[in-house]
């Protein structure tokens, strides 16, 4: 930090200038605006200004059913949506008091890791560009898109996913499924390792990254951060070892942290968790061997819509697709709080339900929204180029910061 | 640190502020008070300072247009090393949605108090930067309380015989 004279409006010895950063600036990956306060190369002020691409989806939610919702959850943080769907299906269950198949919990674990280190790829693969080396970024996308080809198989789509239904998955993973997991859990690690290699003890990347942005593990706390960048400042807070949803309980894993939460300590810890997505996957691929394969959903036939050839044929699958779709089975009067650990940090759904095919009243909790606040304060007395990758190692996901 | 209980954390609480804490049950095991506009800032400094609520998750607010005091203010906190959070709502009426700011007590409850704000019209007093944040600055209505419908239901762009039907 510097002190920097202070100097009124139109003041003739006002050295300072204005710099407005984005909305649509290549830098951000994103549509973030950022008026920034400039003397010289060196940040003195800003105000951030969100809500570009805000599409009022705790409104719509109010309008639809239950399973409508799960598509608007695909578009808060698009790059690692699956986690946002899983999030939304067990707020329902959780809601509904649904018991899942251990075989679920840990497809669902699969699914969820593979978004995660999709995420992360992403993450740390931009850090890299942002400081000046391609090559990782696009050594590393060839496996997000082998993340993108396994959702492919086990839903249909590739980016915005709306994959698995409330109750389990709308249909079984396939063979070709396993083997492209399995693919990825022998092709990944080494592919990662070199990763790592490139840029862990790079010279110039570590210049440009170690002690930049650095923030205090109180800071963290205050700002209500969560995910990777709270534990890159020393808080090893996770909800999937806190409360484990999903059956995580079950699975050996490690949480990594950091110590003081600059840029370099968030890019260990993203690569660290990397590591430990693969672990937790080869572990349910481990325990799914010994469940009955032909389990993808639960036995709640009230809520999980049967497959098209028994409603045409048989008449109480009719009688449940029409329920469903035509919303007449009543669901509690409360209220449920469900959080999982997205890519970015703690997502949260707070639902208030009054009885109704559709939520009365749904808030995300988005950890983007809430990890950006800090980005304006802390960014005074940042160099503008740290400004940069301290948003790149923020990860702020436009569609998760706006909802 | 061993695991708090609902019922240490209601304890304390009641022992602290007695008749200002309204217990409203505990659905899915998330324990949920109920506390006056008058009486939430010590609560929420209580919570942090002596019970170690650190973790402020979420704040949000909800609209029941048919009860007397139609809008809740909830905040959701969590004390990450006991492993409890506690969930604290607020009414207030529509005629005075006034209430003292938590951003003295967490720097992060500035952007959801915002956001709370532009949602709902409720007023933060003491608030540093109370404006809207992701709606546009020149709207005129709090659009998540509930007599503002989805769409417009006065547009007529979407009128069938646009479309030659």
């Amino acid at each position: 930090m510097q002190n920097h004279p202070v100097f009124t409006d139109n003041d003739p010895q006002n050295e300072t200038s204005t710099l407005n950063l984005g909305p649509t600036h290549p830098a951000t990956h994103g549509v973030f605006q950022n008026v920034l306060e400039m003397d010289g190369e060196r940040i003195v002020g800003g105000v951030s200004t969100i809500g570009y691409i805000h599409r009022a989806f705790e409104k719509i939610a109010e309008h639809r059913p239950f399973y409508q919702i799960t598509p608007l959850t695909d578009r808060l943080n698009y790059c690692s949506s699956p986690i946002n769907n899983m999030g939304w299906h067990m707020t329902v269950e959780k809601l509904l008091g649904i018991q899942l198949p251990k075989r679920v919990d840990y497809l669902r674990i699969i699914v969820m890791e593979l978004a995660r280190i999709s995420d992360h790829i992403v993450c740390n693969g931009v850090l890299g560009v942002d400081t000046g080396a391609f090559t990782g970024f696009l050594y590393m996308m060839q496996w997000r898109e082998h993340i993108y080809e396994i959702y492919e198989e086990v839903c249909g789509s590739r980016l915005t996913t709306n994959i698995g239904r409330i109750g389990g998955f709308e249909r079984n993973f396939n063979d070709i499924a396993f083997a492209k997991i399995n693919s990825f859990l022998k092709g990944f690690p080494p592919v990662l390792k070199e990763f790592e290699a490139l840029f862990t003890r790079n010279r110039i990347f570590v210049d440009r990254t170690k002690d930049v942005a650095a923030v205090t593990a109180e800071a963290a706390l205050s700002y209500s951060w969560s995910g990777p960048i709270l534990r890159a400042a020393g808080v090893d807070y996770d909800v999937r070892a806190q409360e484990p949803y999903s059956s995580y309980q079950d699975l050996d894993f490690e949480v990594p942290v950091g110590s003081n939460g600059d840029v370099y300590n968030r890019f260990l810890v993203r690569n660290e968790e990397m590591w430990q997505s693969m672990r937790m996957i080869q572990q349910c691929m481990d325990k799914i061997a010994k469940e009955d394969s032909s389990i993808f959903h639960a036995d709640v036939p009230a809520f999980y819509l049967p497959p098209k050839e028994e409603v045409y044929n048989n008449m109480e699958a009719l009688i449940y697709h029409f329920k469903i779709v035509m919303g007449e089975i009543d669901t509690p009067t409360t209220e449920v709080y469900h959080s999982v650990e997205g890519a970015n940090g703690e997502l949260g759904f707070y639902m208030v339900n009054d009885g109704g095919r559709s939520p009365y009243r749904l808030h995300f909790r988005r950890p983007s929204f809430i990890n950006y606040q800090m980005y304006a304060p802390m960014s005074r007395g940042m160099l503008l180029s740290d400004a940069i990758i301290n948003m790149s190692s923020l990860n702020v996901i436009a569609g998760e910061l706006d909802a | 640190m061993a695991k708090v209980t609902n019922e240490e954390l209601l304890l304390s609480l009641t022992t602290k502020f007695g008749e200002a804490i309204v217990p409203e049950g505990e659905p899915f095991g998330l324990l949920t008070v109920e506390v006056n506009r008058e009486n939430i800032i010590a609560v929420l400094t209580y919570l942090k300072a002596e019970l170690n609520f650190i973790h402020l998750t979420d704040i949000t607010a909800i609209h029941y247009p048919e009860k007397e005091k139609q809008f809740y203010v909830v905040y959701h906190i969590h004390n990450l090393v006991g492993g409890i959070r506690i969930r604290v709502k607020v009414a207030l009426a529509t005629a005075d949605v006034h209430i003292p700011t938590a951003v003295n007590i967490w720097d992060g409850a500035n952007w959801m108090e915002r956001e709370t704000y532009d949602f709902f019209g409720i007023q933060f007093d003491g608030h540093p930067d109370l404006r809207r944040i992701l709606n546009v600055d020149d709207m005129t209505v709090f659009p998540m309380r509930k007599e503002y419908p989805l769409e417009d239901p006065n547009r007529i762009d979407k009128k069938d015989y646009f479309f030659g039907r």
